[in-house]
């Protein structure tokens, strides 16, 4: 009776197998390595990088000892930390600024680990060092700039159709115009709503103060505000690629927060400034009279013709433009690729808003045929983003910008026209900083207080069972196995939290050992034979340990949903070892049982203690 | 080994009175601490900043002190933490000032003054997110509750839920009375310690109500205190294995697990006491006034007249 049939062996040996293969990779460390990555999405991560990053490291005679192509870059396996660092300078030199070169460590998993996808577990920054950052984004401020422009939307739209008012203000979100009469007020809602149908209109006031109050409904709101977040994200993506920091997580949490992961970093005043950082695009044209090649090599040469200023666009090509500027990226309200209907090459679609609208309007009619310069002013860096070449007067706002090379190219521009600045201010509310050797330090701690801690339980469960202790033991060890593995495979955060979750989950998880031992030597006293006294004890124990495991499932699975960061950690590890805590200490513990003892005729005694 | 043979059931429900008054002393002791000293809450809950610095050579507070008084920010304050090299610096959410401005001034400072400060952990929350981790960490009390009492009125009985629930909850209630007491600060790894007590220590009920259970089947002449008695003996041995393993993995994360895992390890160590008790001397007495009995734990399957159930304590 306690025989199991053999595919229950089969499964326990596969189960355990898999086990072992998914937790060797955290045994072989990690070593130091460069990571190169694009830091414009319209470079390709393929085997050009690869022999470009190749052929660079053979020209400075730098050994390597790995490379590799990921989704992210190519990742440089180096043999000691100084030419690591000597790497990163010459690859920074050669590649330019269209890549950032980041240090990094990659696992020593051998590539037959690798190739099965098995990985060690992703340790979170408590327990490798770094930043951790909560931004806000303050989305009354993007609402009340959405109110802002639809201020200047009405004001020329009103100026337009030659209808008369007195005032036009914004009072918070809501956009307030005065009249003198009724029926003026009347003509310019049905104006108004024609032209800007998501905002909810209404007439109020007597004799001759008429005020025609628009606000926003709710869904235009969400939209602003879900814009605003989506810009922010992109912005911060992109100005932490220039950080060069290897494993950056940029993500959005709720509705108006964004986390901001920066493992390694160490300088926080750099990371806070970069992200606290604001870049503007500017619209300027370009001077043509001074744009042959002459001047254009003289002025990079130092003589910059007078009232103009030097900057280069995204080739390197040199453009004169002129100082003055035309329009001011807050005008763009929004932006994205598109196909030109006539000859189907790619465009981008700028949406400006009222303002900015007629100005571009009156710029356009007064310079046909003449260049138009996009520049991403940041801190200390001004490039010129595309310089299209005006057809016509354009008028409305929509403003379509041909000479994409391909849609990817229109697809980025567009996101770097609105990704260039934040659209809502940011404020860091929470921030989490670990120094490296305190990362090395917190894992010590966690591995030291699970190990010492499996150490003394199993001595004492072995001295008090004795072969049925030192069966639990070994139970509990597959435990500890399927749960690294688990991690391992999930990929999921390890914290610091995380491990105590570890060494809890084991001490708590031979909780069901102890019954179906205990309820052994029950049996036993009760006159049954060693057979039937084994095959009870599982038997009985089973309901009680599944029962006391489901309410401990649902304590784990509370903390999930409501926990944060660390916490959540926790609850990761803390459910995962319920669940493989019933597979080890029911299915694994009786299979060694049954190894153990159920081939034997007779038995005469069970070592139990 | 065995260290637990006992022969004879020991009359645990004769002390029923006896152990829920020293529960109730204990538990309004617990009341009265939080009420009276409240909790010590960490930067997590209350918002702040909290620094800590490694000096190369023993630090000196009191000149640290002086420095952070420059800088023009008050209620600062300095502690040795660990040990005479690391120092622990805390200060409350300013409101001219944005919490990454602020850890700047105070590292920048204290650089200034002594190169050799490395500053290893800063814990900077803004009084927002603290708000919002009440709410949560209460939301998630009262789903496990909730969670725990429907899965185990659905498994035995709506007495054994109760009775359950509130040994818990008077546990859980303990611990908080602790942590007021000693004034130990309460962050959100304390709260995780907790939750997972609480789930923890219901299984010490889950136990003993599913022997009561197996009793109530096999022992037909018995009365209900007579077969709780003996469910609760019989399982004592387990009980009391199963709490000293688990209690020495905590032990071990109390004395390895370093400043981050004390606190956290104090908890459960607390729970885990108190669990063994109020899950056994507690609950227990609770379900049998509830009127736990044969048949409404056992239900028509074993047709019995409903009137035979009405057992008194």
């Amino acid at each position: 009776m306690n025989r199991y049939p053999l595919w229950k062996y089969v499964l326990i040996g596969t189960v355990f197998i898999i086990g072992l293969l998914y937790t060797i990779p955290n045994f072989f460390g990690e070593s130091p390595a460069v990571q190169i990555s694009p830091a414009k999405t319209s470079l390709k991560v393929d085997q050009g990088l690869l022999q470009k990053v190749e052929d660079a490291l053979k020209l400075a005679d730098i050994p390597v000892d790995g490379m590799f192509l990921d989704p992210n870059g190519v990742k440089v396996r180096l043999a000691s930390t100084d030419i690591q660092l000597l790497a990163k300078d010459k690859l920074v030199s050669a590649l330019g600024k269209d890549y950032t070169v980041a240090l990094n460590l990659v696992p020593q998993t051998p590539n037959w680990l690798q190739s099965i996808g098995a990985k060690p577990m992703y340790l979170g920054l408590d327990l490798r060092g770094g930043v951790h950052f909560l931004l806000q984004v303050d989305m009354k401020a993007a609402l009340d700039k959405a109110a802002e422009s639809t201020v200047g939307d009405f004001r020329m739209s009103l100026r337009k159709e030659k209808i008369n008012y007195y005032g036009i203000e914004r009072q918070g979100q809501v956009v307030v115009v005065k009249f003198e009469s009724e029926a003026e007020a009347t003509k310019a809602r049905n104006l108004l709503a024609k032209n800007f149908s998501d905002l909810t209109y209404k007439i109020s006031g007597s004799d001759k103060d008429f005020n025609l109050t628009a606000s926003m409904s709710v869904m235009a709101q969400k939209r602003i505000q879900e814009f605003a977040l989506k810009q922010n994200l992109q912005t911060l993506h992109n100005r932490i690629n220039e950080l060069g920091v290897a494993e950056p997580i940029v993500q959005q949490q709720g509705l108006d927060r964004i986390v901001v992961q920066l493992p390694g970093v160490q300088d926080t005043a750099k990371a806070k400034e970069i992200l606290g950082r604001t870049a503007t695009l500017e619209i300027r044209m370009v001077d043509e009279e001074k744009s042959d090649m002459a001047t254009l090599q003289k002025a990079q040469a130092g003589q910059v013709p007078f009232g103009d200023e030097l900057y280069f666009d995204r080739e390197g090509r040199p453009v004169l433009v002129k100082k003055s500027v035309v329009l001011t990226g807050d005008r763009i309200t929004d932006a994205g690729p598109g196909v030109n209907g006539q000859n189907g090459s790619s465009v981008v679609n700028v949406t400006l808003d009222g303002r900015g609208a007629g100005i571009f309007k009156n710029v356009t009619r007064e310079n046909v045929g003449k260049r138009m310069a996009i520049l991403l002013i940041e801190k200390n860096s001004t490039e010129v983003v595309t310089a299209p070449v005006i057809n016509e007067e354009i008028g409305g706002g929509r403003v379509q910008i041909s000479g994409m090379a391909n849609a990817q190219e229109a697809t980025d521009i567009s996101l770097l026209l609105r990704a260039g600045a934040l659209a809502a201010p940011m404020e860091i509310i929470e921030e989490r900083t670990v120094g490296p050797s305190m990362g090395e330090e917190n894992i010590k701690r966690g591995v030291h207080s699970t190990l010492w801690g499996f150490a003394a339980i199993a001595v004492m469960m072995i001295i008090y069972y004795m072969v049925f202790g030192g069966v639990s033991v070994m139970a509990l060890g597959v435990n500890l196995l399927l749960l690294v593995a688990i991690l391992s495979m999930l990929q999921a955060t390890l914290t610091l939290p995380g491990l105590a979750a570890i060494a809890l989950a084991l001490g708590m998880a031979i909780d069901a050992n102890v019954l179906i031992n205990e309820r052994i030597r029950e049996e036993l006293r009760n006159g049954n034979t060693p057979q039937a006294s084994i095959h009870a004890g599982y038997d009985r124990a089973f309901d009680t340990i599944l029962d006391s495991n489901v309410t401990t499932l649902i304590a784990g699975l509370a903390l999930f949903m409501f926990g944060t960061g660390p916490i959540k950690g926790f609850a990761v590890v803390h459910v995962l070892g319920i669940l493989t805590s019933m597979f080890s200490a029911v299915l694994v513990s009786r299979a060694i049982v049954n190894l153990l003892y159920g081939y034997r005729r007779k038995i005469e005694k069970l070592r139990i203690g | 080994m065995e260290l637990f043979r006992i022969k004879k059931d020991i009359p645990f429900m004769s002390y029923g009175r006896l152990t829920t008054s020293i529960s109730l002393v204990t538990f309004i002791l617990a009341v009265f601490f939080l009420l009276h000293r409240g909790l010590h809450y960490g930067v997590d809950f209350t918002g702040g900043t909290v620094m800590e610095v490694h000096y190369p050579t023993t630090a000196n507070i009191q000149k640290i002190r002086e420095v952070l008084d420059g800088t023009g920010l008050k209620d600062i304050t300095v502690q040795n933490f660990g040990s005479s090299q690391d120092v622990l610096i805390r200060l409350p959410v300013k409101k001219d000032m944005s919490i990454a401005q602020l850890s700047e001034k105070i590292s920048g400072a204290l650089k200034a003054s002594d190169s050799g400060a490395e500053v290893r952990r800063v814990e900077s929350v803004g009084s927002q997110v603290g708000e919002e981790l009440y709410e949560n960490g209460a939301l998630a009390l009262l789903l496990v509750c909730s969670g725990i009492m429907a899965y185990l009125a659905m498994r035995f009985e709506w007495r054994f839920a109760v009775a359950a629930i509130i040994a818990n909850m008077h546990d859980v209630i303990i611990i908080l009375g602790f942590f007021a007491f000693f004034q130990w600060e309460f962050n959100l790894t304390v709260l995780a310690a907790i939750l997972a007590v609480l789930g923890y220590s219901v299984n010490e009920s889950v136990v003993v109500f599913d022997r009561v259970r197996e009793n109530f089947k096999k022992m037909r002449k018995a009365s209900a205190v007579h077969v709780i008695d003996n469910a609760i003996t019989r399982t004592m041995s387990r009980t009391i294995i199963t709490h000293l393993m688990t209690q020495t993995m905590v032990c071990s994360m109390l004395f390895f697990g370093g400043e981050t895992l004390h606190n956290f390890s104090l908890a459960l160590t607390i729970g885990i006491l108190f669990g063994i008790y109020s899950s056994v001397l507690v609950a227990c007495p609770i379900a049998m006034w509830l009127g736990v009995s044969r048949a409404n734990l056992i239900g028509d399957a074993e047709k019995k007249p409903k009137d035979e159930a009405t057992l008194a304590p």
